[in-house]
């Protein structure tokens, strides 16, 4: 089998629009949290969320960096960050400028979780409102999930398999697994491959409050609201950005001396088959996601240093997530770390999985694992797990594992090691 | 410049991203403003809300240059 690497990076984030920015303030213990600026939401039961910051702020984002004016007014926020969460992939992977022989072997797979939500509920309106000779002949394709891969591959002139996964919140840890699995079968030599979300807006925000699923009782301190592990929990924050990694068959990246991150040595998926959004109670379908992971990876238990948690913050998940890493791991979980970034940066929904499988391979960068924010009073179920409260910790960290699970009852785990 | 052409120039700028000097009288939109067909019917889309005229499909498919926008305006108005 071919074997996978890492090879580039890429994140718009909430804490930071690039690699490094967001990573120094993570391990800073900062909160990428806020009162929404994008709309009033003095009637919502949710006032809050991470956003990703304008690019006058301190650790903004510019669209201008890597975005045509022209599309930018074209395409919802998920795209933007998507394609310049890509870009800086594909340039911190040296191959911006590939010849068209490489181009053809390069492919793009950055899904979404939901896609344009901010642009239908829009031109719903302009519809409603002034009928339908004023709907923008860009709407359908400014909203679709599989956009972010199809500019991306306009723009850079990639030539291999353009693909999107669309899996809720799951779908960042699918794309990267997927996409591995297309360089391995030998469809490309390099895939692009992430998640991204862009969906602060009324609509999102009231869809997921009437699905009791976000923070309601911190309102007035909304840094505090991400809180996974923490008996006050109360839901999760929405997010917003996008996480690109780019793959890349081993000895293709060792041909060029291309600098690399990780190798992707194992990937687990499976279905809870219980609840559309209820996780399952005992957690199986993640236990199944984390095992498969685990046995492909060829890596013993005691073998992984660092798990980047689902961790949303809901009641619920948390702990049977937990409850799951303690059956699989035995006794060995006294040896790990397990955090969930998400108590800095919220949820990022699609783009989840990919932005925190990239602070993975920087834990095994680094050699430091990302804290926990906001574990004030652990949860009962969590006792004897080091969930790296606060501040993050420096350990060795030789290889890693990241889990995502979605609505729907759909689980990715993925695992990496240094090379 | 008349108030049409400024105005018609002004929408040109904002929906194509190009510079206001390269938005001349003769400037095709498909082939000197790098425009495409769905660009122009948004342009169109744009002209319509900006001076309240009505511009049919068939008239829309004749107008290929920033000129022909602004004498079609102007023989509406």
């Amino acid at each position: 089998m071919r074997r996978v690497v890492v090879t580039g990076l890429g994140m718009v984030t909430p804490l930071g629009a690039n690699v490094e920015t967001a990573w120094a303030n993570i391990l800073a213990s900062k909160s990428g949290a806020g009162a929404i600026t994008r709309f009033d939401a003095t009637d919502y039961a949710c006032r809050i969320a991470c956003e990703v910051k304008p690019a006058d702020h301190e650790y903004g984002f510019d669209p201008n960096m890597r975005v045509d004016h022209k599309v930018q007014r074209q395409v919802d926020p998920f795209i933007i960050f998507g394609i310049d969460a890509a870009g800086q992939a594909l340039e911190d992977a040296g191959l911006v400028d590939a010849s068209e022989e490489q181009r053809l072997r390069i492919g793009v797979s950055i899904g979404s979780g939901i896609g344009g939500l901010p642009g239908i509920a829009s031109e719903s309106i302009v519809l409603h409102e002034k009928g339908p000779r004023r709907v923008s002949p860009h709407f359908v394709h400014g909203r679709l999930i599989n956009l972010i891969s199809g500019q991306v591959s306009i723009k850079y002139g990639l030539m291999g398999p353009n693909h999107a996964v669309v899996t809720a919140c799951s779908t960042g840890a699918h794309s990267i697994g997927d996409a591995a699995r297309m360089i391995a079968m030998d469809d490309a030599d390099v895939m692009l491959a992430g998640g991204a979300e862009g969906a602060i807006c009324p609509i999102g925000i009231a869809g997921f409050a009437q699905a009791r699923a976000l923070s309601t009782n911190f309102n007035d301190t909304p840094e505090k609201a991400s809180r996974p592990y923490d008996k006050d929990r109360d839901g999760f924050v929405m997010g917003e950005g996008a996480g690109v990694v780019c793959l890349e068959e081993y000895e293709h990246a060792k041909a060029r001396g291309a600098k690399i991150y990780a190798e992707v040595i194992g990937y687990g998926l499976s279905g809870d088959a219980y609840h559309v959004t209820a996780p399952h109670p005992e957690g199986s379908g993640a236990f199944r996601s984390m095992e498969m992971a685990m046995r492909k990876s060829g890596l013993a238990l005691a073998d992984i240093d660092y798990i980047n948690a689902h961790g949303t913050s809901t009641p619920m998940g948390d702990e049977l997530e937990l409850g799951a890493v303690r059956r699989l791991f035995g006794a060995e979980i006294d040896r790990l770390s397990m955090s969930s970034t998400k108590s800095a940066i919220g949820h990022l929904l699609g783009g989840a999985g990919a932005v925190e499988s990239i602070f993975c391979i920087l834990a095994l960068r680094d050699q430091i694992v990302p804290p926990t924010l906001n574990l004030d009073n652990p949860s009962d179920g969590c006792a004897g797990v080091d969930l790296v409260p606060h501040v993050a910790k420096e350990r060795t960290v030789k290889a890693v594992l990241n889990n995502s699970f979605g609505f729907g009852g759909t689980n990715a785990s993925l695992v990496m090691k240094a090379i | 410049m008349s108030e049409t052409a400024d105005r018609v120039k002004k929408i040109v700028v904002e929906h194509l991203g190009v510079e206001a000097e390269k938005v001349t009288e003769d400037a095709s939109f498909i082939d000197d403003l790098g425009a495409d067909s769905l660009d122009i019917v948004e342009l169109v889309m744009a002209f319509e809300e900006e001076f309240g005229v009505e511009i049919p499909d068939d008239a829309a498919e004749k107008i290929g240059t920033v000129k022909d926008a602004i004498d079609f305006i102007d023989s509406k108005q």
